[in-house]
């Protein structure tokens, strides 16, 4: 199971302030905070692509890299899952962490040429074309996992997951057919970083993994509010019967 | 089998069981390890089965299959105790001789004997033979004797003593001890401190807490594992249960893979036998401990083998690792502290609390103490399963143990420690194998793969096909790992084509840093070096390839040129008619010549040409 990192959203529950050393300025932190919070509540700007604050961190896309320890005796680990503790000694952006972060960066510019937040990411790093191969040059799903992530955490049904192994890794429904768990909340579109997930609504209907949903029209306005399965679903997890949610929020 | 009670019941049982037995009764031990299964060892003991109905010894002749003798280059393997004889390529059809000569007559049979392919010197007694003399067998010690199916075979050879030991006259923290002491890393391939890792575990706050033992073994040529759990699996059940008494765990896992059906089934039964007399379950030989113990199989991803992987796997979650801190010995199984070490790591800890913390740290080198299980492949004469003192060198391994290089070719490379282990040329022949010495070379022991390679191995194909057996097994998870080992597999086959550049060469070790440094788990890490120490070592042919476009190896296809010699050929047809592209022409009874455009590189012309007049370069 995933570390639970503690975020900004959980400051109350963080164990004791302890003192490190970020890029050579002594800060204080709670202890086991991820590296990457305390970072950035302290103006050290680390870039990141796979990290959303609502969802556990598992380190996908290796950008928030940070160099850890004294020379020589230093190591690279993920900002994002590694836990803040006492006398830690911490570059955000040191030569081998940005060599490390241009390339993860040229690796992903030939996995998705086409894709907005990476050539704009890349560019910030001096990187404005790749030196790789690039296999499809439509591609642009960066298997970040924020979908797969979102699904099961937030909305809870595990509706997509990871498929495969490196060659054709992607993000999928189980045996890539209509899933019978997903309720079409579209939540995995909207916190995609690249859009990639192709999504459509017309006529009251919303398509989404291969299957269509039929929406719920508010009971005021006559507005969509959300798929049916998706008030269902809230229902289910609230208790409440399903009718209190025909009305949308602008109404209510 | 009775339950044990008490010591006293185990300690006179096992009286018995040894004053029962005739130490000088005539024994056939047929090895029915993973080298010999497949070349008939069943078919070999049916027929002594019944050779020996036929002759009235059943009764007096007592017929084993065992696991793995060592040396499965003479598969099938018989060994006839008391006298220690060895015999070698034993078929069905040599059982009536062996039976007649050896077991009657109490002669040898000569032909079926070791000989020495250099010497032509013969030995027919194990100990005589070099294979064995260089050896220091502790985890295969019982191995070749033992019935794995039989608790009595191993508890005639003092199997569960340790366990007595342990639970009854040492304390949690005298078991950690005596494993911290012994030296012993963990044999995996990470080479952790394992006293240190239980020590941690046990130090942890969160209960319960969990053993996993590791046998998930994947790499290509590697065998010691499942040689252990196929041959010995209650020696990896002891060890896991001392480790569970010094932890404080209450429940085990073994996870193995689903490819190994006859390791799964022995451990399966050993476990069955454990827990019927009582070495498993509630209150383990009266002491109150209880812990059981439980098989989870794998299916088959090599990344599995990566302990926070295994842990996802076994949880019912897709088989990725994930970044660490948190370690297993933290935050494990469900979360909870969890000691996960590699079979041959559990197979050593019952002999170190046998014999003592001081005895095993005798062995080896400063700081890495005990023996190490290879599998010894490749281009050697003697290929098998081979156990050395940790800081014997290469060159004794490879010429003494494995009998030097087969067809008499010449060295070229040993691969240690599975696909993502380096690949260290003639000149470090001299090193002593232990973890960091094979570090300073640029290779890793890993779990103890050793696959030597002779001049006919193209060091670019070989790194190119270690690279694309990780592609095709990694995870995915992380950005360096999938997409760099895609670019690397892309370069090299640029390389193989003809089509490579030096520039992609920098490229290369640009990316193998950034991978090395930036990857989640240990397959990234070292994917990088097979691609690395061939690039050090090897980078004439590297450059062979780029600047001249050859394979001095005659190795990579598209780097070959067939063409007919005018002289010596006598216009035969017979490689016009094999070849598929329709790139062979000339007239009957003349010289042939090959269209260099339409040839497809396929070699069936110099398979057919039987006046060797087609000559590749």
């Amino acid at each position: 199971m995933v570390w639970k990192i503690s975020d900004e959203t959980a400051y109350d529950t963080l164990g004791e302030e302890v003192r490190l050393t970020i890029n050579g300025v002594t800060i204080r932190a709670p202890q086991d905070q991820s590296l990457l919070v305390t970072a950035r509540q302290n103006g050290f700007e680390i870039p990141t692509l796979c990290y959303h604050r609502d969802l556990p961190s598992e380190g996908q896309c290796r950008l928030c890299v940070v160099e850890i320890g004294e020379h020589p005796r230093t190591q690279i680990v993920n900002s994002c899952t590694y836990p803040t503790q006492a006398g830690l000694v911490v570059q955000t952006h040191s030569e081998t962490v940005l060599q490390a972060r241009r390339l993860v960066l040229e690796l992903l510019l030939a996995r998705t040429p086409k894709a907005k937040l990476i050539q704009e990411m890349a560019a910030a790093h001096g990187v404005y074309e790749s030196r790789f191969k690039t296999d499809d040059p439509e591609e642009l799903c960066i298997l970040c996992g924020l979908c797969v992530r979102t699904c099961r955490e937030v909305v809870g049904v595990s509706a997509i997951s990871m498929k495969g192994r490196t060659p054709d890794k992607q993000v999928a429904t189980p045996f890539m057919e209509q899933s019978s768990a997903c309720i079409g909340c579209g939540s995995c579109a909207f916190v995609c970083p690249t859009n990639v997930i192709p999504y459509t609504e017309k006529e009251g209907v919303r398509t989404i993994w291969g299957r269509d949903f039929e929406l719920q029209a508010c009971n005021v306005c006559g507005n969509y509010i959300a798929p049916k399965y998706q008030l269902e679903h809230w229902a289910k997890i609230t208790g409440d019967p399903v009718e209190s949610f025909f009305v949308c929020k602008d109404c209510r | 089998m009775p339950r044990f009670e008490s010591i006293d019941h185990l300690r006179e049982y096992r009286r018995q069981l040894i004053a029962k037995r005739d130490p000088n009764q005539p024994q056939v031990l047929v090895c029915a390890g993973p080298g010999c299964l497949p070349m008939g060892s069943e078919e070999v003991a049916a027929a002594f089965r019944e050779e020996l109905e036929k002759n009235g010894l059943a009764a007096k002749v007592l017929l084993k299959e065992c696991g793995c003798h060592g040396l499965c280059a003479g598969a099938v393997r018989v060994l006839i105790r008391p006298q220690e004889i060895t015999y070698q390529h034993v078929t069905p059809e040599d059982v009536a001789e062996i039976v007649e000569q050896t077991l009657k007559e109490g002669q040898v049979v000569d032909r079926l004997i070791y000989e020495d392919l250099h010497t032509q010197e013969k030995a027919a007694h194990k100990g005589e033979i070099p294979f064995f003399q260089g050896q220091m067998p502790i985890v295969l010690r019982k191995l070749d004797i033992i019935d794995p199916t039989s608790l009595d075979d191993y508890l005639a050879l003092g199997g569960y003593r340790a366990l007595r030991k342990a639970l009854l006259e040492m304390k949690p923290d005298d078991i950690i001890d005596a494993v911290d002491q012994s030296g012993l890393r963990g044999r995996g391939g990470g080479g952790f401190p394992t006293g240190r890792k239980w020590r941690i575990c046990q130090d942890a706050l969160e209960d319960p807490k969990f053993i996993i033992c590791n046998g998930d073994e994947g790499d290509p040529g590697a065998f010691m594992d499942r040689a252990v759990m196929e041959g010995d699996p209650h020696a990896v059940l002891e060890g896991m249960i001392i480790g569970a008494r010094a932890i404080g765990a209450s429940k085990g896992y073994i996870y193995v893979r689903h490819e190994y059906p006859l390791a799964v089934s022995r451990l399966q039964l050993a476990i069955d036998q454990a827990r019927e007399s009582g070495f498993l379950g509630k209150n383990i030989l009266r002491s109150g401990f209880d812990f059981d113990i439980k098989i989870s199989r794998g299916a088959g991803a090599f990344v599995c083998g990566e302990e926070t992987a295994l842990i996802h796997s076994m949880e019912g979650f897709i088989g990725e690792p994930r970044p660490r801190p948190p370690y297993p010995v933290q935050a494990g199984l469900f979360e909870k502290p969890t000691v996960i070490n590699n079979v041959e790591t559990w197979a050593n800890v019952p002999e170190i609390i046998n014999l003592g913390a001081a005895w095993y740290a005798g062995i080896g080198t400063e700081k890495s103490k005990g023996t190490k299980v290879f599998s010894l492949v490749g281009a050697v004469n003697q290929t098998g399963l081979v156990e050395v003192p940790m800081g014997t060198t290469l060159r004794q391994i490879v010429y003494e143990l494995g009998g030097g290089i087969h067809y008499n070719r010449e060295f070229k490379a040993v691969q240690t420690g599975g696909p993502s282990g380096g690949c260290i040329p003639a000149q470090f022949l001299d090193l002593p194998v232990d973890y960091d010495s094979l570090q300073s070379v640029g290779s890793i022991m890993g779990s103890g793969g050793m696959i030597v390679m002779d001049t006919s191995s193209c060091m670019v194909d070989v790194a190119r096909y270690f690279i694309n057996f990780l592609y095709q097994e990694s995870c995915g998870k992380c950005t360096p790992c999938r997409e760099g080992l895609k670019q690397i597999l892309f370069i090299l086959d640029e390389i193989i084509h003809g089509r490579g550049t030096e520039e992609q060469l920098a490229l290369m070790e640009e990316l193998c840093a950034a991978m090395a440094s930036a990857s989640i788990c240990g397959l990234g890490k070292s994917a990088v070096n097979p691609v690395l120490s061939t690039m050090k070592y090897f980078r004439e042919e590297y450059l062979a390839h780029i600047r001249d476009k050859k394979c001095h190896a005659l190795v990579c296809r598209p780097l070959l040129k067939y063409t007919v010699d005018p002289e010596t050929c006598t216009g035969c047809l017979a490689c016009v008619r094999e070849c598929p592209a329709g790139a062979i022409s000339g007239k009957k009874k003349m010289a042939q010549e090959i269209d260099q455009e339409l040839c497809v590189k396929c070699g069936l012309c110099y398979e057919a040409c039987q006046f060797e007049a087609v000559k590749i370069e």
